[in-house]
């Protein structure tokens, strides 16, 4: 009896239309001018080992010339002094180079091409060429990448409290945070949120400690000079302890008040310091203890208590 | 809604889709420019529509389970912020129509806010 999954997408099928033709195409191209000629053409299939050739003329693709122009023209009579542009094939199909990659596997089989030139969709500029060659080698790759992603990703690092033995087990992550990179802000929290993952704690869990960590982190780029997120992590519960070395909140009881802000106009600019980050760590977290002397720096800790995965 | 049905009524760009989502079904939305704001009210798998630009968007997404950002009244994100989505898998959108705008068409056409779920 046949199954309903035959239906289902290969991985290649599915690659096919996740990939674009410049991630799989060659980008150092070999071209020609119209007045070269076909002995320069023979010269350069010849050192090159490759099979066909752009021309082009301002900057435009005017042509491509193959070896199968190149033998049509030695048939013909023609000499190899013949210039390019006489011999090549002037109506070029092109493709885009935001193009996926399965626009092209029908293009292949029913046109008859060994390889397209790759223009860029607005300026019209050739900027690659691609050979069934240049897709298999890219389809290779990225089943490669996401084949070593997948086993990361099955590691079986959610069961390391079973795996290890003691009476009980802590696994610490600390993470540097640097004041005022807004470019790089965040991306801390989505390393701890990255382990999490791994370590197999349900997603409501990881949703909960991200986003008060996330705070957190937001309130040392934007307020501190540096801190850091110490993240322990048990099998029942997630505790984050978030140290920065000043300038420290005068008034820890008014900084807890939702709407309460003492953040510049480009900070609120940037979609934060509106006074919510503290509550909403509040408000995510089971217990949070904030300690703060100005000119020191502030201690923050926060735990959220878990429930692993049972699988 | 399915996605594409959304991208159909903002008249949106497509700037980032890893993979082709555009079947996904999304059954909520929020709208908002302070992140803190999303973060406090944002449910999973809702659609975030918002006029920042900046990467903390994509992060805000990341954390609060956002598979679908949509910046509106024609903004764009920097190259940053659309390689960040990629590398997350966030998708993102971009549309001409205001922020008001955008929500209204949205919720004509039948699409909730998220504190509307746990009413249903």
């Amino acid at each position: 009896m046949k199954t309903k999954d035959h239906k289902k997408p290969s991985k290649i099928q599915e690659l096919t239309y996740e990939l674009k033709v410049e991630q799989v195409m060659c980008k150092n191209v070999t071209t020609l001018k119209p007045d070269n000629t076909m002995n320069d053409v023979r010269r350069i299939l010849r050192n090159k080992k490759i099979s066909g050739i752009p021309v082009i003329d301002d900057d435009r693709l005017v042509g491509i010339v193959s070896i199968e122009d190149f033998l049509i023209c030695l048939l013909e009579g023609g000499g190899i002094n013949e210039k390019v542009e006489n011999k090549m094939t002037k109506n070029v199909v092109t493709v885009y180079s935001d193009d996926h990659i399965v626009q092209l596997v029908g293009k292949f089989d029913r046109d008859g091409y060994g390889r397209f030139p790759v223009v860029d969709r607005d300026t019209k500029k050739l900027v690659g060429i691609i050979t069934k060659g240049d897709i298999i080698e890219g389809l290779l790759k990225k089943l490669e990448i996401d084949y070593h992603e997948e086993e990361i990703h099955t590691y079986r690092a959610s069961h390391i409290f079973e795996d290890v033995i003691s009476d009980n087990s802590i696994l610490i992550f600390k993470y540097r945070i640097k004041g005022g990179d807004f470019k790089t802000a965040g991306e801390q929290t989505s390393k701890l949120r990255k382990n999490l993952l791994r370590l197999g704690f349900l997603p409501e869990t990881i949703r909960r400690v991200a986003i008060a960590a996330f705070e957190a982190e937001m309130n040392i780029v934007i307020y501190t000079p540096e801190g850091e997120l110490v993240a322990k992590i048990h099998p029942e519960k997630v505790t984050i302890n978030a140290i920065d070395s000043g300038p420290g909140i005068p008034d820890v009881k008014k900084a807890m008040r939702q709407g309460y802000s003492t953040a510049p106009d480009w900070v609120r600019e940037l979609g934060f310091g509106a006074g919510m980050g503290l509550p909403n760590i509040k408000n995510y977290s089971d217990e949070m203890t904030l300690e703060s002397k100005v000119n020191e720096g502030t201690n923050l800790n926060f735990v959220i208590y878990t429930k692993k995965n049972e699988d | 809604m399915k996605l594409n049905q959304i991208i159909q009524i903002l008249d949106a760009e497509i700037l980032c889709n890893v993979k082709d989502e555009s079947n996904v079904n999304i059954t909520m939305a929020c709208g908002a420019d302070l992140m803190s704001d999303v973060l406090a009210f944002i449910k999973s798998e809702a659609l975030l529509l918002t006029g920042l630009t900046t990467p903390q968007v994509v992060y805000t997404a990341e954390n609060s389970g956002v598979n679908v950002v949509c910046f509106v009244r024609g903004k764009k994100p920097s190259r940053e912020t659309v390689d960040l989505a990629k590398e997350k898998k966030i998708v993102l959108l971009a549309t001409k129509s205001p922020m008001f705008e955008s929500c209204g068409k949205l919720s004509k056409n039948g699409l909730i806010g998220c504190s509307e779920v746990s009413k249903q």
